[in-house]
């Protein structure tokens, strides 16, 4: 599926005649206006605010900025590292959750006592929305004094870890981890559903253990499966914004500040639009970026 | 029906569910946005009994978290989309966005609302060129809050008015983390109007200020440093685990839950921690002032809620006339009857403290209205400063730089060294300033 | 088979171990919501306690409930429907009639998902203050359709291209014009494909809590909003902010129960051949 045929589509259908294009034009066109409107308004005037002095607190303050909230944006050390930890949040939780997803999906394909109904437990948390999930991670599971973290380091006797202050950014990725593993973990079970039952048998009837079946047999074919999930997961991780605003406000300092909390600092705290929107302006191009090599590297596996 | 023709009903059909409906009512609508503190809960129950003296008027309410509410309210003014008919603003915004123009001043009180009766700091705080632009909710200075009992089985006595210095011995001696009583509890939580309302006064208190008389960011002197370190070495040796995630509720919740021996913080805490339905240690909490440093007399703390009403609001008169109500005398009245004296809305008028009744449940009262009359927030800090405010700076951009620095303050609490946090705040600061234009 | 029963014993033992663990913060939640606020934060955390409704009452009592859960059904599918609306005759034409540059588009599409709302809020706001939307469930409507509709235009892409093209072709044959072809052939036989991207795109609009709560006030105001009253208010407040969060969650996640399977048979997105 996707872009192997994408590709090969296009270049069948690139040479014959205008007709049949003619007549898809029409259905395309409304979503492609919406979006392009959509994509473009906004762009534009975020392209303009962020060459503008404009402070909503201050509207004394006005006029052509020149590249001033630019220079301001790149010569913040904050900025440098939300790039850094935007990369690390993306990155930890992708490999997260596909690795646990696909253990996951190898187990729930396997007959057990109850298994619909483990099914439907574990991927509940991909129907709590992120504000609740936040909250219900920061007061109740991780709150060192009330959580229950804390209580079973206690009757264990160990000091209770203080995440959001010790590890934030580690507390940070395993509440994303925790809504998106359902999610991996509902793509590639499907996939691994689909695989080849008998392949599998034959296998086993050459002596191949369940290791080397599923080193061998089942994550070849779950290849593009993982691909999709890196796709899908990546576009929604780069702008993860309210498990942030809920738990550590982006700190302490700066240890969980990603590029989409510094705007939201900079836009909406400081209520500074010209600084907010250059920052805007750069996580575009870094989306850009990323759908790019993503984009390419996830073309190059599914043409294997 | 064909399938198509059946998609389109359907749709059409929700596009109609989804179009407001016709707002043709003879009565006036008025959007109240605020806080979800209690008092204001409070406020949102009792507003049925405005409702029905008033049948002309409808009121919406949208309450929200505190820094939702702020963001919202800020986007909403500055932009003039008229969203809201009353502001639940503090006297942070209230003479800043009077300067801009964006709020009604409150001028030709009836003379039963008796605007003298309000306390004179908590006046001057909400006007601007001597005309009100908001009226006063509830206000509050800060004190220190102390557990009675924990004192007295280490053998210590709170002196009357306590030193820095003194409240850090104090809690050495009452934290016990085998029992989870932890000596020192303060905001840890990042923010200008969380951390750095209690940073900004200890480092007044220090003998520090944000900026000098040229706006020079003052944030590495030897007095932040030591009122910084104070505050970090305090917390990480006495305080509760997840200080960081420590703000004035958090910190309510342990003290009422019995884990704080010491708590320094806003006076409104007072009431609910006597309030024996929602605290467990209201027979044995003590209250001294807010402790002083080397540089006595400078601003403290003063912090208002008040319902403030746009300009642009279209129900000017029946949004005034609640605003009016809810901060009146009979509205106090009225709380004391419903929920008694200890729980009605503290530090904005005389009246409250010159009652009896108030002054029989609430111990503390006299002393919450000697904190208020003498916080301060226009005086000087040790060295002369061009601005004014008592745990905020009054300028439009503190917000943003409160919340960056308070970041980084906070990080004092998980490793980073004072001298380099200051460092990094010193320089946030300065390129924030220099941004935004100042010196001006 | 020795080995295979205990294969199952591992399977059973692990797979209830995973569910549980992954299962047990809303547990918790449910759980915490029907404690009373000092029974709450009591440690070590009780198990067995006096269940009351008090924290359920309370929140009732501070805000509509029924309010705020009807704007998040109308707009989660209002907004479902108006992307589905824009996204079917996109997919089909992408699928059915690609042209050079139809990879671009879809992939351009899907980037425009990578900018975070928070850049363009000012931007929205003063447009939805403009065009006079705010606070109107038609604007979030909008927001929400457009948000999801680079999602919603991929999924349906990659169903119509598992449609196996000789049944168009055999229509076709029989003259079939697109608009029928459409209709009568392709529809019928994406219906599980469409089920499960609308279900997909309802999950993310009721979970979606940055524009909701940024241009509704009160009027149209979805559950999102409703959470943010209760998020950290003064006093104790975790059974509240549990009872809370339990109903704003409770009707997304029971319909997400029951509709799971449809949800696993479609939720593929070309990722199984």
């Amino acid at each position: 599926m996707s872009f192997t045929t994408l590709d090969q589509g296009a270049e069948v259908t690139a040479a014959p005649p205008g007709a049949r294009r003619r007549s898809a034009f029409p259905l395309l066109a409304p979503s492609v206006s919406v979006l392009l409107l959509w994509m473009i308004v906004p762009l534009a005037m975020t392209l303009w605010f962020s060459f503008q002095r404009y402070n909503l607190l201050n509207p004394e303050v006005s006029g052509f900025a020149g590249l001033e909230n630019y220079e301001f944006l790149v010569t913040d050390p904050d900025f440098w590292a939300s790039l850094t930890n935007t990369l690390i949040l993306v990155g930890s939780v992708l490999v997260i959750t596909v690795g646990f997803g696909t253990l996951l999906a190898v187990l729930f394909d396997q007959p057990f006592p109850g298994q619909g109904v483990a099914r439907v437990l574990a991927i509940s948390p991909f129907f709590v929305m992120p504000t609740v999930s936040a909250l219900v991670w920061k007061n109740l599971m991780m709150h060192p004094i009330y959580g229950v973290l804390g209580s079973l380091a206690r009757a264990v006797g160990m000091e209770p870890v203080d995440w959001f202050a010790e590890y934030p950014l580690l507390a940070v990725i395993v509440i994303v981890a925790w809504q998106w593993l359902p999610f991996a973990l509902l793509i590639l079970l499907t996939a691994v559903q689909s695989l080849d039952h008998e392949q599998k048998e034959a296998a086993r009837m050459d002596g191949a253990g369940p290791v080397a079946q599923f080193v061998f047999i089942t994550l070849p074919h779950l290849g593009r499966a993982i691909s999709v999930v890196v796709m899908i997961e990546t576009i929604f991780l780069l702008t993860v914004f309210a498990e942030i605003f809920v738990t550590t406000s982006g700190g302490p300092g700066n240890a969980t500040t990603n590029l989409a909390f510094l705007i939201y600092a900079r836009a909406l705290l400081q209520f500074d639009v010209g600084g907010g929107s250059a920052g805007g302006v750069v996580a575009i191009l870094l989306a850009n970026v990323v759908a790019f090599f993503l984009v390419r590297s996830i073309a190059r596996r599914l043409e294997v | 029906m064909r399938p198509r023709h059946r998609l389109a009903a359907v749709l059409a059909a929700f596009v109609a569910a989804c179009w407001p409906g016709s707002q043709a009512l003879a009565q006036a609508t008025v959007t109240i946005a605020t806080v979800n503190n209690g008092d204001m809960v409070v406020m949102q129950r009792l507003s049925s009994r405005f409702e029905q003296q008033n049948p002309d008027v409808k009121l919406r309410w949208v309450v929200l978290e505190e820094n939702v509410l702020r963001q919202r309210l800020t986007t909403d003014i500055s932009t003039k989309a008229g969203q809201f008919d009353i502001l639940t603003i503090g006297n942070y915004e209230v003479p800043i966005w009077a300067k801009q123009g964006w709020l009604a001043p409150f001028d030709n009180l009836p003379a039963s609302y008796d605007v003298n009766d309000i306390l004179a700091p908590v006046r001057t705080g909400i006007s601007h060129q001597d005309k009100l632009y908001a009226l006063p909710f509830y206000a509050e200075s800060a004190m220190t809050y102390y557990r009675t009992d924990l004192l007295q089985k280490a053998g210590i006595t709170m002196p009357a008015e306590p030193t820095y210095a003194q409240i850090r011995d104090i809690a050495a001696k009452i934290t016990d983390k085998s029992s989870q009583t932890y000596g020192l509890c303060l905001r840890g939580k990042p923010g200008w109007g969380e951390n750095m309302a209690f940073v900004t006064p200890l480092a007044t208190a220090f003998g520090g200020q944000w900026f000098d008389a040229q706006w020079k960011p003052q944030l590495d002197t030897p007095a932040w440093r030591n009122a910084v370190t104070w505050y970090s070495t305090g917390l990480r040796e006495y305080g509760p685990p997840g200080a960081t995630s420590n703000g004035f509720n958090e910190n309510l919740a342990l003290f009422a839950g019995g884990r704080c021996g010491i708590w320094i913080d806003a006076s409104v805490a007072a009431g609910l921690l006597y309030d024996t339905k929602q605290s467990q240690v209201a027979d044995k909490v003590g209250f001294a002032p807010m402790p002083t440093g080397e540089f006595t007399g400078g601003p403290t703390w003063l912090w208002s809620w008040n319902l403030a009403i746009p300009a642009t609001s279209k129900q000017q008169e029946a949004a005034r006339k609640f605003v009016l109500w809810a901060t009146s005398k009979d509205y106090i009245r009225l709380v004391a009857q419903e929920n008694g004296w200890v729980a009605v809305p503290p530090g904005t008028r005389q009246s409250t403290y010159d009652s009896p009744d108030y002054q029989k449940v609430a111990p503390f009262a006299s002393f919450v209205q000697k904190a208020i009359m003498s916080a301060n927030p226009s005086a000087q800090t040790r060295n002369p400063r061009p601005y004014t405010g008592a745990q905020f700076v009054a300028i439009p951009e503190f917000q943003g730089l409160g919340t960056q620095v308070g970041q980084t303050i906070a990080s004092t609490l998980t490793g980073t060294p004072v001298e380099q946090a200051l460092r990094t705040a010193q320089s946030a600061t300065e390129r924030t300033m220099r941004q935004a234009g100042y010196p001006k | 088979m020795r080995s295979s029963r205990r294969q199952m014993l591992l399977a059973t033992v692990l797979g209830w171990g995973a569910a549980l663990l992954l299962f047990f913060p809303i547990f918790w939640m449910v759980l915490t919501s029907f404690k009373s606020e000092i029974a709450a934060i009591a440690t070590p955390p009780q198990f067995l306690f006096a269940p009351t409704l008090e924290s359920y009452a309370e929140v009732q009592e501070r805000a509509d409930y029924l309010h705020f859960a009807l704007n998040s059904v109308l707009i989660s599918v209002g907004g479902t429907l108006l992307a589905l609306a824009f996204a079917i005759p996109a997919a089909y034409a992408m699928a059915f009639h690609p042209t050079a540059r139809t990879r671009s588009t879809l992939l351009w599409m899907l980037s425009t998902k990578m900018l975070p709302p928070v850049g363009v809020l000012v931007p929205i706001y003063l447009l939805f203050r403009s065009l006079g939307i705010l606070d109107t469930r038609s604007g979030l409507v909008v927001i929400y359709a457009l948000m999801n509709l680079p999602i919603v235009v991929w999924m349906l892409f990659t169903f119509f291209k598992e449609v196996p093209g000789e049944i168009l072709e055999a229509g076709r044959m029989d003259g079939a014009r697109t608009g029928s072809e459409f209709w009568h052939l392709l529809l019928p036989l994406s219906v599980p494909g469409i089920a499960s991207t609308a279900l997909l795109s309802l999950i993310l609009c009721w979970n979606e809590a940055f524009w909701s709560l940024n241009l509704t006030t009160s009027e149209a105001a979805p559950l999102t909003t409703f959470i943010a009253s209760f998020s950290s208010p003064q006093g104790l407040f975790f059974a509240k902010l549990s009872a809370a969060s339990t109903i704003a969650v409770a009707p997304i996640l029971v319909f997400g129960w029951l509709s799971q399977r449809q949800l696993v048979r479609g939720l593929t997105f070309g990722a199984v051949k």
